[in-house]
């Protein structure tokens, strides 16, 4: 059951020190300092508008912190240039809390997706023709036990099957770190526990570093040795697991523990960019 | 927390969109109302004794529509023209359109990511291509047509020349605007991994938009069909140019079997938009 992991593998270390993010006047991040060791494996908890999202995005170098030092396999990812800071994106890979997947979409290009950073424009547009290496998106959806929808439409996927496709496409891509954002949130308990053991299992196979903000904190003190909570933009606590205990954790959603530790209900879509109205 | 706050939300805030609309209509209604006293827009007018008159002299020469064998063969051969300078046309224009609409959308930056702002360079080329775009098109395609019936003379490459340019502008603004009103979740996730321009607008954004660019192209085919033929008036070939000889002869039934055709074409042109959707969706 514990496939957890602390650093075994050589590689490149992930962090923030001091780090703040703002949208407009709203301080999202207040000063957040935590490192992540090559290879570590950590759960990222708190309840709702926390900042948890916030933070993926600003570890993925999609959110540009207003203060702070930023390390991303081991650089500062706004000390590079353009291109260069382009080219690190390739080595990391974001998992938004909604699939990112067109409707319209096949399922086998939604999934070789992931091998866009690895291939040319020729190929990919080759791809679209006919699928380039269907048999990698097929053994990548077996891994999730989805290898019979790969020539489907992405729409005519059940939530908890569109989230594992998007999970899929990780795990054809060649990134060495893994950002999850609430990636099991549609999934039934038995599911989730077989999906983050197989994205685990992943991780510790590349020797890539594992960031995964979850709801359920069974799920998180179940499956990841280090636990951080994180509240109102800033690090409550950041602890071995066997140091998480119930006054912490009512602490951190400030409710009776008994309604936490179930589930904290969460929105489904953070809203992350704010758009006009009409 | 929550319940603790429910007495003092009990006045419900005002919503924020709502001066925005009302400035909105305002200023909608206070343009409208010195338009319409400048075009002395006057419907009643057109029921006067002597507007009646002369359309009933015009429309009388209508019936029947011509239909002699020889009419309706040369018909034939100015459709067939019609629809070739149209779709030729539109080839041009979509080859000008679509790579210019690939440069100037927004949703395909990789500098905006962090901010939500464009690098500057980025930001003036992507203005550049959309000024580039807005000339095209200012420029009414009847005006390019003469320009281009002088240049290369009497016919149909003057008209496949004028559709091309004032269409490419026009699809390009317009692919623009459908890439970016667009859900962009798919192309901003492949772009955040670190894919590449291209390879995100092929993933991303062109099996969320397919659709939409589709019937719209469809549907300024239809337009470039009835601008062709506009055109055929200043000699760029076409049904327009055997409909302008009609006029002048005074042929009201020539003038009917056209128009009847134009209604066939556009009709055709709406049954392979709604065919074309429907097989996307």
């Amino acid at each position: 059951m514990d496939t957890t992991v602390t650093s075994t593998v050589s590689g490149e270390v992930t962090g923030l020190a001091a780090v703040s993010v703002r949208y407009g006047a709203a301080v999202v991040l207040d000063d957040i300092s935590l490192g992540l060791a090559p290879g570590e494996q950590v759960a990222i908890i708190g309840p709702s508008g926390a900042g948890k999202t916030t933070l993926l995005h600003t570890l993925a170098c999609s959110i540009r912190p207003a203060a702070g030092e930023l390390n991303v396999l081991g650089v500062n990812p706004w000390r590079l240039g353009d291109g260069a800071l382009h080219r690190l994106r390739r080595r990391l890979f974001l998992a938004p809390q909604a699939p990112p997947l067109p409707p319209r979409q096949r399922v086998v290009h939604a999934v070789l997706a992931g091998q866009l950073p690895r291939w040319g424009v020729v190929k990919s547009l080759r791809s679209l023709i006919y699928p380039a290496d269907a048999g990698i998106a097929r053994d990548a959806l077996a891994r999730f036990r989805l290898e019979d929808k790969l020539y489907l439409r992405c729409d005519k996927l059940s939530g908890g099957e569109r989230q594992r496709v998007a999970l899929a496409r990780l795990l054809v891509s060649q990134a060495e770190l893994f950002l999850l954002d609430e990636p099991v949130s549609s999934l039934d308990p038995a599911l989730a526990h077989a999906v983050l053991e197989t994205l685990q299992a992943e991780a510790l196979r590349r020797g890539a570093a594992l960031v995964v903000s979850l709801h359920a904190v069974d799920l998180a003190l179940a499956r990841f040795a280090r636990v951080i909570g994180v509240r109102a933009g800033r690090v409550a606590f950041d602890l071995p697991r066997e140091q998480v205990d119930e006054h912490l954790l009512a602490d951190l959603y400030g409710t009776e523990l008994n309604a936490s530790i179930q589930a904290v209900p969460e929105p489904p879509a953070a809203v992350f960019k704010l758009t006009r109205c009409i | 927390m929550y319940l603790s706050n429910a007495a003092a939300l009990s006045v419900v805030p005002r919503d924020p969109a709502w001066r925005g609309r009302v400035t909105a209509f305002v200023v909608f209604c206070a343009l409208l109302g010195p338009s319409l006293i400048l075009t002395e827009f006057d419907p009643a007018q057109l029921w006067s004794e002597s507007s009646l008159q002369a359309t009933r002299q015009f429309l009388a020469t209508f019936l029947p529509p011509a239909h002699a064998p020889e009419f309706l063969k040369l018909v034939a051969v100015a459709t067939w023209k019609t629809v070739a300078i149209a779709t030729v046309g539109m080839a041009i224009a979509i080859a000008i359109a679509f790579p210019a609409a690939l440069i100037a959308t927004r949703i395909l930056s990789v500098s905006r990511l962090p901010t939500g702002r464009m690098a500057p360079l980025s930001a003036a080329l992507r203005a550049g291509v959309r000024w580039l775009l807005i000339f095209l098109r200012s420029v009414p395609e009847i005006v390019w047509a003469m320009l281009f019936v002088r240049a290369v003379g009497l016919g149909d490459t003057a008209g496949v020349m004028a559709i091309g340019i004032t269409y490419g502008g026009m699809l390009g603004k317009v692919y623009i605007e459908i890439l970016e009103s667009s859900e962009t979740r798919a192309t901003t996730a492949l772009l955040e991994n670190g894919a590449g321009r291209l390879q995100a607008f092929c993933y991303g954004a062109w099996p969320v938009c397919l659709p939409e660019l589709t019937s719209y192209t469809v549907y300024r085919w239809e337009c470039a069909i009835r601008a062709s033929v506009v055109m055929g008036f200043v000699g760029a070939g076409g049904l327009g140019q055997q409909m302008e000889l009609s006029m002048k002869m005074l042929a009201g039934g020539e003038v009917l079997t056209m128009l009847l055709v134009f209604v066939a074409l556009v009709w055709i042109a709406d049954l392979a938009s709604a065919f074309l959707r429907k097989a996307l969706s």
